[in-house]
């Protein structure tokens, strides 16, 4: 594979050229301003343009989150489930996540593994963690989404390493989110079994960024920014990106971003499937309360323009919501949903031992979210993977 | 190898009543066999030349009224999709295998070794030595890779599997599989999923002039005329895969696509007339110097 590799060196505060995080930083810089302001001036003569457009682009999708837009939310649905369906067919990916420790040296205030909130820690050995993915493959599920706080000493490229050659045996298909990390322990993690990298950016916002990160790793935005394109870079086969809607109180701001990003990370790492998440926040820990929580219809909005503007990327839908939004919005544009989650680590089999990341909203079983997908009229796929890219030249 | 074998007229209303007062509903649509014959493939024959994908069907027993109603006899599965738990259900569960040949694609390979690698799998778990290879290292338009799926192609070839692979409209590429020893081509008509149909008519064209090998169109026929049109230009077989999986009624589509690659088979081998640009006189004009 020839790509162009990405130097950084850490803690630095700008990104490298020829990355999706400068293409980030342009687009912020030069294109951002503009687009928010055509999507407060839209019109619904506008909206219908854009619904009407083939490949619709970046302005468009500042016209389909506008305020004018949320006016015809019916035309917006209709566009984007037929959108869906002819791109991705009647099929929702299931996926879990497993929570490997909630220690932490971040502050992050919107978090409930936070460092300094007084909660119960625990971090599972690599045995532990695979015994909670087998209560998962027990219950049917195949991809796993490996989750940390940040703790660089405890929770280090090489645990994650360990962790991830234990389970790579037994289930197909694992990626991680945790701290990020620079283009070598990524090839660690990959040569260990890793297929993807999950890091969302929280919000693209520098002020609301630095406001929310106060100690720790993460409040280096520009090092957070350009963790998809190390993983790329490393061998990383999946990105997901996303935005946790409800910290920045213009969620238009973080959605253009988001969409931005997605479109650089395409460009740049063309081999690379990438899916993109507008989590909302949920009560943590910590008691933090949202700047401008986002409502049920403004999520629909967001998914719906997200897939007219994304016609090709996946988004990713977390238990965070409730099942009836969690049931209507799979018709919108969503294509990977988590089921049955625990966000606590040791969660599946001993569940109340340790501090949960956020409270959930959809409770039910993989069973029952899967079962709910069919009724729906959409067919629960578990298994969807070749492998990781390490497995290539075997 | 089979007998050459007549298909029979598609089952597309109810049989002669033989009433003679029961007007032209009941009366047959055509009657009399099609000679279409078989399409060999391999060492196999196959009286359906339509391949049906398994992908975006809303569920298994949906997949599984589409086969019946199509009466396809190749089915393509995505590797990818298979889970290798004895115990779990995947598409596999939707599939009668003694009725229909599972023909496993590389579906998410991004080179050749991964494509190898994928096909050797599929054969050690015990499915056909049939692969359709798929090389699309760009997961969006799902673009195949001529350059690899031409590597991947020599190295299965010469591992004797049954290659049948997916690739852009190239003719010169589609001779060089055949020169690995490939059983078919499967050029596509246009993107994966996109139904638009023909767009690469004219490529085609040459491919199905120059072919020994089968010629099977995949991907992008959105329309039973589609489906249809293919057929009449020459094409062997054509693989329908999105068009039918995400239609209001995928059986009902199944049919219909079935209806198509049938009358555009049998309007190919029936000597279709040329189009010409400008109109002819019945009457020669030059009958006056005989």
């Amino acid at each position: 594979m020839t790509t162009t590799p990405v130097r950084l060196e850490r803690r630095v505060s700008e990104v490298p050229a020829a990355t999706a995080a400068a293409d980030v930083v342009a687009f912020r810089r030069d294109a951002l301003g503009p687009l928010l302001r055509r999507s407060a001036a839209a019109r619904s003569g506008d909206v219908a343009a854009s619904l009407a457009r083939s490949r619709p682009g970046l302005d468009d999708l500042a016209v389909l989150l506008s305020p004018a837009a949320a006016g015809d939310l019916e035309a917006l649905a209709a566009a984007a489930h037929r959108r869906t369906v002819a791109r991705f067919g009647r099929v929702v990916r299931l996926f879990a996540p497993l929570y490997l420790s909630n220690k932490c040296v971040s502050t992050c205030t919107y978090c409930g593994f936070s460092a300094g909130n007084d909660v119960a820690r625990r971090t599972l050995t690599p045995v532990q963690a695979r015994d909670e993915a087998r209560a998962l493959t027990a219950r049917g599920l195949r991809q796993v989404l490996l989750v940390a706080g940040e703790h660089a000493r405890i929770i280090s490229p090489r645990y994650l390493a360990e962790c991830l050659r234990v389970l790579a045996p037994e289930v197909p298909s694992l990626a991680v989110e945790v701290q990020v990390w620079d283009t070598g322990e990524y090839r660690d993690l990959v040569a260990a079994g890793c297929e993807g990298l999950v890091a969302y950016q929280e919000t693209y916002h520098p002020g609301t960024y630095g406001s929310a990160h106060l100690r720790g790793r993460k409040r280096n935005a520009a090092w957070r920014l350009g963790a998809p394109d190390r993983a790329a870079e490393a061998g990383m086969r999946r990105l997901g990106i996303g935005a946790l809607l409800g910290l920045h109180d213009d969620w238009r701001y973080d959605v253009l971003v988001l969409a931005a990003h997605a479109r650089a990370l395409v460009r740049r790492w063309w081999r690379c499937e990438v899916t993109v998440a507008v989590p909302r926040l949920r009560p943590a820990a910590g008691g933090f309360e949202p700047a401008r929580p986002v409502e049920d219809r403004e999520l629909a909005q967001i998914v719906c323009a997200l897939r007219l503007a994304l016609p090709d990327v996946g988004i990713t839908l977390s238990t965070r919501e409730p099942p009836r939004l969690r049931d209507g919005l799979v018709a919108l544009g969503i294509t990977h949903m988590s089921a049955g989650s625990s966000t606590e680590p040791g969660g599946y089999l001993a569940p109340g031992s340790a501090e949960p990341q956020f409270a959930v909203s959809d409770e039910r079983s993989p069973a029952e979210v899967a079962a709910a997908v069919a009724q729906a009229g959409y067919d629960p796929v578990w298994m969807d993977t070749i492998g990781p890219r390490c497995l290539g030249t075997g | 190898m089979a007998q050459s074998s007549d298909i029979g007229p598609p089952d597309i209303g109810p049989p002669d009543s033989g009433s003679p007062d029961s007007g032209p509903p009941d009366r047959p649509l055509h009657s009399g066999p099609l000679h279409i014959g078989p399409l060999h493939i391999g060492d196999r024959a196959f009286r359906s030349r339509l391949f049906l994908g398994t992908g975006k069907f809303p569920s298994n027993a949906s997949l599984a009224a589409a086969v019946a109603a199509s009466g396809a006899e190749v089915v393509t599965v995505a590797l990818r999709r298979v889970d290798p738990d004895p115990g779990a259900v995947d598409i596999l569960d939707a599939l009668d295998l003694d009725r229909v040949l599972l023909l496993t694609n590389t579906s998410g390979a991004d080179d050749a070794a991964e494509a190898v690698r994928l096909a050797r799998l599929a054969r050690a778990a015990g499915l056909p030595p049939w692969i359709k290879l798929e090389v699309t290292p760009d997961p969006r338009y799902l673009l195949p890779d001529g350059l690899e799926t031409l590597r991947a192609a020599e190295t299965l070839c010469a591992e004797g599997f049954t290659v049948l692979p997916y690739v852009g409209a190239d003719p010169v590429l589609c001779k060089r599989l055949e020169e690995v020893g490939c059983a078919t081509v499967m050029p596509l008509g246009s993107w994966i999923g996109s139904n638009q149909g023909l767009r690469t008519r004219a490529a085609l064209e040459v491919i199905i002039e120059q072919a020994e090998v089968p010629v099977v169109v995949d991907a992008g026929l959105g329309a039973p005329s589609h489906a249809a049109e293919a057929m009449e230009l020459g094409a062997d077989a054509v693989l329908v895969n999105t068009a039918i999986g995400t239609a209001g009624d995928p059986a009902a589509m199944a049919r219909a696509f079935a209806l198509a690659v049938e009358g555009g088979r049998a309007a190919h081998l029936a000597g279709l007339a040329t189009t010409v640009g400008h109109a002819r006189a019945s009457s020669p004009l030059t009958g006056f110097l005989a």
